[in-house]
């Protein structure tokens, strides 16, 4: 090849690279736009959000202060959020408390048949909410549980630990194996090889796993609105008390999405590199 | 439990000492029996019992005592029109979001893996839809985007001259596969640049060096290796997506087109209809279709599991 056809290749690839650059900001804004919307619509009054839509308006706070004012009877802004924020921190560590233990005994110390007991908890996975809601629900109010925040712990920690299993057995496969028989001769147990070496090297990982239970938690509808969809309930059944049958409601609607998803969206943007590692270290080894 | 691990922690402080090995196996076994026995507790028990309903006519609303029919729900299954709708809508809800969300991913990791300015900026704004509630979807896309008056899209349908549409009422499916497309396209997108950048790089450059092209670099080295992760993302995303409820709940309330098995099952039963019976045969077989689908899936997947054989 001589040095001018070389030449023109990294000029043509440097035009490529740009030309790709643009269309990946094109697809990314595009693909944002009803995010972008949404927020925009929140600071509009109901008339300027339920008309052509429009770029510039006059903002305001009012649906914001719409949304989280409590009416009586109703579940209020604070309730949901109090709610849920107890209903996803407690099932989360829970879930952390069950799965780190069962990937220690299925990836580092692995039992016999670890192979097939993987596959049980994954399996759990492909059996449909829907198809044990209905003896769910009947268990729930025979023990006087629906209405609970108990209930939608206990079935939170049954949606994710299956998921949180999975992917830290992966974490805890890639820890040098060295590592922790050199723990064993030093005289390490179980606890100190957990808190020298295992949970340390692991770290990202399980924060990864934690971010996920999170997010499954608190989007979580289905349980939610069978179980408890009352004065008790979560962020998500809170949402939806926003929509009215009687006249517009997308600005305040729009208000009430977007303090419903800014938790879980900033942890997620926050973390957005260290869930893509835990997904290639966890998912495929 | 903190009585039940004594024995091990002891134990193990002591490595020269010879393992019994069955108090071995249990050594290995206990720390695991906590998460194993609540999941077969949250999973099975409620199976079983669904299993013996479905076997019966149990109707609550008229309450009516509970009588033993056999497999008699099973036989009329496919007399039921609404149930071979519910089928045929499950399938379209499920092949076509994940397909459809799979290439746009796929796609969006390849644009994401190079470095340009802003990309760490794009990304974000690329995986935002996955970290939104589901209910907020559904409804954000229905009110603001597909609005028969108002929406976003019918004002570029105006603008462009054609006649506004009332998306959500006159093409259900298609609206509600477009939402979870745009929800699931992150989630494939993650997956897709997980395997992306754990290429081997030294590969990727020997075969530069040889002069390959980047295309032929693509499709000889890249789509093999990013193989197993697509299989990933089908299995993971056919699992979530067999089972959207929120987005149908919020966005059409069920109906032709749009109503798939689980939200029948949650129709026929406490929502509305009262016949645990029936329905529990209902969400039966789509238990089995599950099972079905899970264990072709992961057969082919089997690669995902191979990792390395321990002991």
């Amino acid at each position: 090849m001589s040095r001018a056809d070389a030449q023109t290749t990294v000029g043509e690839r440097r035009w490529v690279n740009r030309a790709l650059g643009v269309a990946a900001w094109i697809t990314g804004l595009v693909f944002f736009f009803p995010v972008f919307w949404m927020v925009l619509n929140s600071f509009k009054s109901e008339q300027d959000a339920n008309t052509s839509p429009k770029l510039f308006f006059h903002p305001t706070l009012e649906r914001y202060h719409d949304v989280t004012k409590s009416a009586a009877g109703l579940l209020s802004f604070g309730d949901a959020f109090a709610n849920s924020a107890v209903i996803v921190l407690l099932s989360t560590v829970i879930v952390l408390a069950l799965a780190i233990p069962a990937a220690y005994a299925l990836a580092v110390r692995p039992v016999k048949k670890w192979r097939d007991i993987l596959f049980f908890f994954i399996s759990t996975k492909f059996l449909p909410v829907v198809a044990s809601i209905l003896p769910i629900w009947i268990l729930a109010k025979n023990l006087d549980l629906l209405n609970s925040r108990q209930v939608l712990i206990i079935l939170y920690v049954g949606i994710n630990l299956p998921l949180a299993v999975w992917m830290l057995r992966s974490f805890f496969q890639e820890i040098p194996r060295e590592l922790i028989e050199a723990a064993e001769i030093d005289g390490a147990n179980l606890k100190g090889q957990m808190t020298s070496i295992i949970l340390p090297i692991a770290a990202p990982g399980i924060a990864a796993t934690a971010l996920l239970c999170v997010i499954f938690a608190w989007n979580e509808f289905f349980y939610a609105v069978q179980l408890n969809p009352v004065k008790g309930s979560t962020v998500p059944i809170w949402v939806t008390t926003n929509i009215s049958t009687r006249g517009d409601f997308l600005a305040k609607l729009s208000a009430a999405s977007v303090l419903a998803c800014i938790p879980v969206v900033l942890a997620g943007w926050i973390a957005q590199k260290r869930m893509i590692r835990g997904l290639a270290m966890g998912a495929i080894k | 439990m903190s009585t039940a691990t004594r024995p091990r922690i002891t134990r193990s402080t002591r490595p020269t000492v010879p393992r019994i090995p069955l108090s071995e196996s249990w050594r290995r076994r206990l720390p695991l029996l906590p998460a194993l026995l609540i999941m077969i507790v949250l999973t099975q028990v409620p199976f079983v019992m669904s299993v013996y309903y479905s076997l019966t006519d149990w109707r609550v609303v008229p309450p009516e005592p509970r009588n033993w029919v056999g497999l008699q729900n099973y036989t009329r299954l496919f007399d039921n029109e609404f149930f071979k709708d519910a089928a045929v809508t499950t399938i379209q809800l499920t092949v076509f979001p994940v397909l459809g969300a799979l290439v746009l991913g796929a796609g969006f990791a390849l644009l994401l893996d190079r470095r340009f300015f802003g990309q760490g900026l794009v990304r974000t704004l690329l995986i935002t839809p996955f970290l939104l509630m589901p209910v907020v979807v559904g409804l954000i896309w229905k009110n603001q985007m597909f609005h028969g008056l108002y929406g976003v899209l019918n004002w570029g349908i105006d603008t462009l001259g054609g006649t506004p549409v009332d998306f959500v009422s006159r093409y259900p499916t298609i609206s509600i596969i477009v939402v979870l497309i745009w929800q699931w396209t992150p989630f494939m997108m993650l997956i897709m640049l997980a395997g992306l950048q754990s290429q081997p790089s030294d590969v990727l450059e020997a075969a530069k060096v040889d002069g390959a092209t980047p295309f032929a670099i693509f499709r000889q080295l890249t789509l093999s290796h990013l193989r197993p992760y697509m299989e990933l993302g089908i299995l993971l995303g056919t699992i979530y997506l067999i089972q959207v409820y929120d987005q149908i709940a919020v966005m059409t309330g069920g109906g032709p087109g749009s109503t798939n098995l689980p939200y029948f099952v949650f129709q026929r039963s406490i929502g509305g209809g009262w016949e645990f019976g029936q329905a529990s045969s209902f969400s039966i077989v789509v238990v089995i279709a599950s099972i079905v689908i899970a264990t072709v899936a992961l057969r082919v997947l089997s690669g995902l599991l191979k990792g390395e054989e321990i002991a």
